[in-house]
């Protein structure tokens, strides 16, 4: 693979490893299910001179899916800041707070409207007009329809901001909904609580590179994470089939690291790649510490996959 | 008088306004308002008991695992299982994996540009930031050209006119006291933690399955067997703990005494302090006990600033108010009959303005968090606590007093973290000591009671939180959190009392009430999160009097 460079140079000028850097492009290429050649024009998508602009609000929700962002190393963090993008407005790590902090988001929104990429996390509450949710003063949901309205892109991520998450769990006490939803705009869900950085990453670099969103399922999920089952992929897929089953956490099946479905993996009704890429930079996942999947990439699972003990 | 609202609450988790009187240069009065509300205890009723921590531990993504831990120590409460040994060590194992990576990520990620401005950085002389690093500590990459680096870096993102995040800061601010050598060194540390935070998560992830949100704490134990038998999953988490406390020993404290150094007036002037503080106490040493007497760090209650008299905890003396706060009245002692409302919030400087309860205990308000957690260990005597409060009070040659102040909260962060990461290593050893006398066990057997009640007590990251649970069966009848942030940023209660944030803002010097930097500064050192703390519960379980601790 080549990639030009000019652009190894100016990364390297901003203070970014050459090496990191080729090996997060073709990490990126891969899980895109690119072929190797298009590794040199990811790169390039990845280093326009003008960083693209996003902007990220926050609404019903918990932060860990700006947290998982943080884990983020094809690229790292402060070269998604840095470097990479232009972030623009995000509540969590931007300097200024109040009025200084508005001013951020009114600027962003003016200076780049129709070509910021909008990425949402959290769930929108909408009873009695959603009073229940403010930020600056304004609700959520004015906040939502006033943003999603003028950017070039609107990108869910988390089960809260994809499908409602937690707090739309029932009763729903505050109709809290997803983005889509509320707003009436078609949005890009990068499903799981929290969704895997690397699927973050690898959903703008699509857009950098290819001009469109990638190609989703039906509740809007990129196809290239979340076309097939955990149960599809599992490593315990074997034990499945021969009928090797952890019966009680502690068991022997449990120390042998059999299937977890009798005590209530969600895994083959649940579309991830969680299997394969693993979280936290292959450390672990759920099913490799031993825990059953709770189906956390799934629309409404809070509700629809528990009680997360019992088998499906 | 003017007054001024600060809203968003940036570089915090959640939804948080901030409303100051600014009379004579000084705050004269404030108010803190939790602006968001999700009500997941309504959310919890009629579940199965097993699925809170899961659902619970979604109340905050920053503080992950915490909510888990409480959670499941109340299930294990409420069926009355004594967890293995080495379940109660590898909880211990993935907690501590949470304070060190939680601590030091708000330092560098959250608070650290209340003190360091940046732009400022741009005008040193990286020679001088390399001699000043020497004089610190012994860290890698602290060299002139390192620094340089940093600096030209910061440099090319700032001429690229894309400002991002660094967009509109109060650079310039009269109170940034750094001169620009040590502003460049701070930067430099906040980009190396940025990346450092990435292994500090990796360290939960090993037990718990993932960070953010871990799966493997389950009634009875945890379900990680195969990663806490396996010497290699533990000689990892010993290697990121070792190359964290290589930073920790030689950037992060001496950085913190190195900013501490220059306000040292905020010390001495309790600029930011509080007066009562409530600590429950952390890690267990025993499977079978939760109280206070069984943790490794101790808890205790500490009234009117008296270290000399720290007192035991009693859980029945916590009350819950809701005067002040956006749902239906209701005493605390004695709640109405039904259920509590959330109500239209009408954001009322005189009457109800927040989505935060106001938890007192024996009536009053309670700074809750790391400064509460090692005036706690410190008032005890807990020895390792005890030598590093000492070596930092001489080190800054201030008083013990100078510890009630904002600064002395930001001190107590990083004074918790090299004592949880210095112990952690021993937590190992003893799993590596079981593992090899052939005790596996993670789980133990238990059954569901008609009816049970359980409670969690522990000191996570943001201070002193409880889950407590009623259970009929395999079904939640009630469930309630009383949680670090409602304690340290719940509104006043029925007597007008402040709570905490409030107390701490009042007196503080604002230089220009356009850029409020230091009541930013202030309420950052609380490490607000706002998405736990707000909730709510059913008054017929507000009687937190009918528990008892084990």
């Amino acid at each position: 693979m080549e990639i030009k460079n000019e652009v190894l140079e100016r990364l390297e000028s901003k203070g970014v490893n050459r090496r990191d850097f080729i090996k997060y492009t073709t990490l990126v290429t891969s899980v895109l299910g690119l072929a190797p050649s298009m590794v040199p024009r990811v790169a390039q998508a990845m280093t326009a001179k003008e960083r693209p602009t996003v902007i990220w609000l926050h609404f019903a929700e918990c932060t860990g899916c700006s947290e998982a962002l943080l884990r983020t190393t094809y690229p790292w963090i402060d070269e998604v800041v840095l470097e990479v993008l232009n972030v623009a407005y995000h509540e969590t790590i931007m300097a200024p707070s109040g009025e200084a902090a508005e001013k951020s988001l009114h600027d962003a929104m003016a200076k780049y409207k129709g070509k910021y990429i909008l990425f949402c996390e959290g769930a929108v509450p909408t009873k009695d007009n959603g009073i229940y949710g403010k930020v600056g003063g304004r609700t959520m949901l004015e906040i939502a329809k006033a943003a999603t309205k003028d950017a070039l892109a609107t990108v869910c991520v988390g089960n809260c901001a994809c499908s409602g998450g937690v707090q739309a769990a029932k009763p729903n006490p505050t109709q809290a909904m997803s983005v889509e939803k509320a707003t009436g705009v078609k949005t890009i869900n990068i499903n799981g609580c929290p969704p895997n950085p690397i699927n973050m990453i690898a959903t703008v670099v699509h857009y950098l590179l290819l001009g469109k969103l990638p190609a989703v399922d039906k509740v809007g999920r990129p196809l290239f994470a979340y076309g097939s089952t955990i149960h599809d992929k599992c490593p315990r897929r074997s034990h499945y089939e021969n009928k090797e089953y952890v019966k009680k956490f502690g068991d022997e099946g449990a120390m042998k690291g059999w299937c977890l479905a009798e005590v209530g993996c969600k895994g083959p009704d649940t579309y991830n790649n969680c299997s394969l890429i693993k979280f936290n930079d292959g450390t672990n996942w759920p099913i490799g510490a031993g825990h059953p999947c709770i189906g956390c990439s799934e629309p409404g699972f809070w509700d629809e996959k528990a009680p997360f003990y019992e088998a499906l | 008088m003017a007054k001024y609202t600060i809203d968003p609450i940036t570089r915090i988790e959640g939804h948080l306004r901030i409303d100051v009187e600014i009379e004579g240069g000084k705050v004269k009065d404030a108010w803190s308002s939790a602006q968001l509300f999700r009500g997941l205890e309504l959310i919890l009723k009629g579940r199965d008991p097993r699925d809170a921590p899961h659902i619970t531990q979604r109340a905050c993504g920053v503080c992950t695992e915490v909510h888990a831990l409480a959670s499941i120590r109340a299930l294990d409460d409420a069926v009355g299982v004594k967890i293995p040994p080495l379940a109660r060590i590898a909880r211990n194992l993935v907690h501590a994996a949470q304070y060190i990576h939680d601590h030091p990520t708000h330092f560098y990620a959250l608070h650290a540009l209340d003190w360091v401005d940046v732009v400022s950085a741009l005008k040193a002389d990286p020679k001088k930031t390399a001699a000043l690093a020497d004089g610190l500590g012994s860290y890698p990459k602290s060299g002139a050209a390192d620094f340089k680096a940093v600096q030209d870096r910061v440099k090319a993102f700032v001429d690229s006119g894309q400002l991002g995040p660094f967009a509109n800061g109060y650079w310039g601010h009269p109170d940034y006291r750094l001169p620009p050598e040590a502003n460049l060194l701070a930067v430099a540390h906040y980009l190396e933690w940025l990346r450092l935070q990435v292994k500090a998560a990796r360290m939960m992830a090993l037990f718990g399955g993932k960070n953010p949100h871990i799966q493997t704490y389950v009634t009875g134990g945890v379900s990680c067997v195969q990663d806490l038998v396996n010497v290699d999953r533990l000689a990892e988490y010993l290697y990121y703990l070792k190359e964290m406390q290589a930073f920790i020993d030689n950037v992060y404290i001496p950085d913190l005494l190195a900013v501490a150094s220059f306000y040292k007036d905020w010390g001495a002037k309790n600029i930011g302090g509080c007066t009562n503080f409530l600590a429950y106490g952390n890690f267990p040493q025993e499977s079978a006990k939760y109280g206070a007497e069984n943790m490794w760090l101790p808890g205790a209650v500490i009234m009117k600033r008296d270290i000399a008299k720290p007192m035991e905890v009693d859980p029945s003396k916590i009350t819950e108010e809701v005067k002040r706060a956006w749902y239906e009245d209701g005493a605390p002692l004695n709640p109405a009959k039904g259920e509590t409302k959330p109500i239209k919030p009408d954001y009322n400087y005189d009457g109800k303005y927040s989505w935060f309860k106001a938890p007192r205990y024996d009536g009053q308000p309670m700074e809750v968090g790391p400064l509460a957690q090692v005036l706690a260990a410190y008032a005890k005597g807990h020895k390792p606590t005890a030598a590093l409060v000492g070596a930092v009070l001489k080190h800054l040659d201030v008083p013990a007093a100078a510890l009630f102040s904002t600064l002395g909260r930001t001190a107590a962060r990083a004074i918790e973290t090299k004592v949880i990461a210095d112990q952690a290593a021993a937590w190992v050893t003893e799993i590596v000591g079981l593992v090899k006398g052939g005790d596996t066990k993670t789980c133990a057997e238990w059954s569901w009671p008609d009816k049970g009640m359980g409670m969690g007590l522990i000191d996570v990251p943001r201070g002193a939180l409880g889950h407590w649970v009623n259970q009929a069966k395999d079904k939640i009848e009630n469930y309630q959190l009383v949680v670090p942030s409602t304690w340290n940023l719940g509104p006043r209660d029925a007597k007008g009392q402040v709570g905490p944030v409030e107390e701490a803002l009042i007196g503080t010097p604002v230089a220009d009430p356009a850029r409020p930097l230091e009541i930013i500064r202030t309420v950052h050192s609380f490490d607000p999160c706002i998405a736990c703390g707000v909730h709510v519960i059913d008054p017929k379980t507000n009687e937190v009097r009918k528990f008892k601790v084990l």
